[in-house]
């Protein structure tokens, strides 16, 4: 393991203590099973993230934009990570390709990609890495893509960085690539300027360009936002084809539930940098635990459904991440905290067993939540 | 002008107990009629010698009309003229030919003078609370600049009006002082709200009012503008792209696809039995909250869906007859030689097809 159990830094051990001591209190007062501590086992999965923090420094304090996050995801699978916008979803993302290493960003614990953690390895490996092994596909492609150079040369770039190959090798994989992702007439539209495709297209570039070095990790951020419905269905459909083909893991993030729910094996609902919820998504659809979780399927106006007079939306905002709220993040806007005695408002909320592979932060005992859902999913239908 | 109300504190609560809750056609007058309505934009070359070298044919003779206390919606991909008729209807973008007829006055080509009472009226919302706001002046002078430019003199004065108003949109009244950058992208399209109600308009105009927002706060804001409707007695054109957004919030549904109207009808009817091809996939496309699960050896199961290959054609050079034949699936020859005239396919329901569904 390259540089995986380097010296901890001060701030990771606290972080690990405060976190145990928050597991044990959890479990002392629910006796629900206890969650198999990710800390020393070997990672098993292709992908293991441990209690990941990130913290940005800031002027008017610390932002604590990502704050104990932990997930696996192995070959094959899709991980759907869902959350408004500032709740960390796009900065767990980028701190897993490394992207935080230079700067001010104070990033602790463990991301272990096929046994190598990329927290601890140097920068020249992280680069290494990038691009081969683990490939991004952004939001919004005009943004993303170079106007001045073809949509060829770019998708070409990544793949003569990491290969020893000619340029000509390169020009032909990136025909074959745009090939593969449905571009019609590949060859020449390969000397296109990002500007002479359409939207739609410009994503299918994207995803060629993420490609282009067979990545094992895919890891996609809000891919279809920008795109129109029946072209969001058309990237979807692609995403889904090429993770078969290429056996990839994915990674998409995305605030509709609905895209979590066409393609998502496991989801991970993030509330102000922390994980509210993380199970199958079964699991999370069909019984979810968390009063977010609930907020967030029902403020969804829905088409398979009868029409509801009112959408059950969540009051108020999404909190600042420098001042988090005390105890559970999202009690300002839970409408169960009472039912807590308290306790919502003052501790922390421990990730707890719910049910095989179902985690939820909540203090809300498990009859609780299976009672307040069964109430809400009669609501709604 | 005439027939423009008085004060903007009378007839403030006008809502019509049996208004149309999706079904069918606007029952009576309508406030709002639209006939033939078209916009091209001249594509220009040319640096000192201008001149047209085509058109870029945004809205194509679009006919709807909108009875008060209704809301329509108009959905559509990007590119197919929603956006574009929101603004003829608002007068901000001049019609190339068509009639709007709002409340009995014709303001298709009227001066902007002759207008201005109008204005009071017709008010619109933007899609994007952070660029629609003035971020130098405060919320107080913000939702109280309606007022002072249409010199209307409130009951108690303007600061006591908009403190109303911020009350009515679920903000606190005591932030009347306070800049823009110091509210959240759901309390700003709030911020737009109070402004737009501030006269209390018979119409509003809502171009996306809540694609830029978040789940949650998507969900408070389409209470707020249902509550609002139904305290005020409001009528809505909501412009959207979100089909699920416009099936919660309108009574009767307008399609469009490349400046053309394909299909309009009641709610329950158009989501229910949709007859245009268009209507009917853009519906299958999307994605519902319900997870698909994996088939016995590891694949990931496929819903049932109409793809639509390709992407919406430039309206630059729209194809001929009926614009969708190049991506429809049911297309024949004479979808591509004959328009489709736009002809109601069931009571209150109009589609624009040669070869209809759910017949």
């Amino acid at each position: 393991m390259a540089g995986g159990e380097g010296p901890a830094r001060d701030d990771r051990a606290d972080g690990r203590l405060t976190r145990l001591r928050a597991r044990d209190r959890g479990d002392r007062r629910s006796g629900e099973p206890e969650v198999p501590v990710p800390g020393q086992s070997p990672p098993t999965a292709m992908l293991d993230v441990r209690d990941l923090r990130i913290h940005f420094p800031t002027m008017d304090g610390l932002v604590k934009a990502v704050d104990g996050v932990s997930f696996t995801l192995d070959r094959g699978r899709t991980l759907g990570i869902v959350g408004e916008s500032g709740s960390g979803k796009s900065v767990t993302s980028l701190g897993i390709l490394g992207l935080y290493h230079s700067g001010n960003a104070q990033i602790s614990g463990k991301i272990y990609l096929d046994g190598e953690d990329v927290v601890a390895a140097p920068q020249a490996r992280v680069r290494e890495l990038r691009g081969s092994k683990m490939a991004m596909i952004f939001q919004d492609p005009l943004s993303s893509l170079h106007p001045y150079y073809t949509i060829g040369n770019q998708i070409a770039e990544a793949y003569l960085i990491h290969n020893k190959v000619s340029k000509k090798a390169a020009r032909a994989h990136a025909v074959e690539l745009l090939e593969r992702v449905g571009i019609p007439q590949a060859a020449s539209r390969v000397d296109d300027y990002p500007h002479q495709f359409s939207g739609g297209m410009r994503q299918r570039a994207m995803i060629a360009m993420a490609l282009s070095c067979d990545p094992e990790l895919l890891i996609a951020d809000e891919p279809t936002t920008a795109l129109d419905v029946t072209v969001q269905a058309q990237i979807l459909d692609l995403i889904s084809d090429l993770q078969q083909e290429y056996d990839s893991a994915v990674i998409m993030i995305t605030h509709d539930l609905g895209v979590v729910a066409e393609l998502a094996d496991d989801v991970l609902v993030m509330y102000a940098g922390r994980t509210a919820e993380y199970g199958s998504s079964e699991d999370i659809f069909a019984h979810p635990g968390h009063p977010y979780t609930w907020g967030l399927l029902g403020s969804m106006p829905r088409l398979d459904r009868t029409r509801l007079d009112r959408l059950l939306s969540i009051r108020g905002t999404p909190p600042s991440l420098i001042n988090v709220p005390e105890g559970c993040p999202f009690h300002p806007r839970c409408d169960y905290a009472a039912r807590t005695n308290g306790r919502s408002e003052n501790e922390v909320p421990a990730l707890r067993q719910v049910g095989p592979g179902h985690l939820v932060a909540c203090h809300l005992s498990t009859d609780e939540q299976r009672r307040i859902w069964a109430e809400r999913a009669k609501v709604a239908s | 002008m005439t027939g423009v109300r008085e004060g903007p504190q009378d007839a403030s609560v006008t809502a019509e107990p049996g208004r149309p809750r999706g079904n069918g056609t606007p029952a009576g007058d309508s406030l709002l009629t639209v006939t033939g309505l078209t916009k091209h934009f001249p594509v220009m070359r040319g640096i000192i010698f201008r001149r047209a070298v085509g058109q870029v044919r945004a809205v194509d003779d679009v006919s709807f009309s909108v009875a008060p206390g209704e809301s329509l919606g108009v959905v559509g991909e990007s590119g197919c003229g929603k956006t574009t008729t929101a603004r003829m209807i608002v007068r901000l973008v001049e019609p190339t030919a068509g009639r709007i007829v709002f409340d009995g006055h014709d303001i298709t080509h009227i001066r902007q003078g002759a207008m201005r009472p109008l204005r009071r009226e017709i008010q619109m919302i933007f899609q994007d609370p952070y660029s629609s706001l003035n971020p130098r002046h405060t919320v107080g002078s913000i939702v109280g600049a309606p007022f002072r430019l249409q010199k209307v003199k409130t009951e108690r004065g303007i600061k006591r009006s908009v403190q109303e108003l911020l009350e009515l949109v679920g903000l606190n009244p005591e932030h009347y002082n306070r800049y823009p950058y110091e509210f959240s992208g759901g309390q700003r399209q709030r911020i737009g709200i109070a402004r737009t109600l501030a006269l209390r308009p018979k119409l509003i105009v809502a171009d996306e009012p809540v694609s830029a927002l978040d789940v949650s706060i998507q969900a408070q804001v389409i209470n707020l503008l249902e509550d609002l409707q139904n305290e005020l007695g409001l009528t809505y054109v909501i412009i959207a792209h979100d089909l699920s957004v416009i099936r919660h919030v309108c009574d009767r549904v307008a399609v469009m696809y490349l400046g053309n109207l394909v299909e309009l009808a009641g709610r329950d009817d158009l989501y229910a039995r949709p007859r245009h091809p268009y209507t009917v996939a853009l519906l299958s496309a999307v994605p519902s909250p319900e997870p698909v699960g994996r088939t016995a050896d590891g694949h990931r199961e496929r819903r049932e869906r109409i793809r639509l290959t390709g992407d919406v054609p430039s309206p630059l050079n729209p194809p001929p007859a009926c614009r969708f034949h190049t991506r429809c699936w049911k297309a024949q020859d004479i979808c591509k030689t004959e328009p489709p005239p736009l002809v109601e396919r069931a009571p209150g329901h109009l589609a624009a097809c040669h070869f209809p569904e759910n017949t």
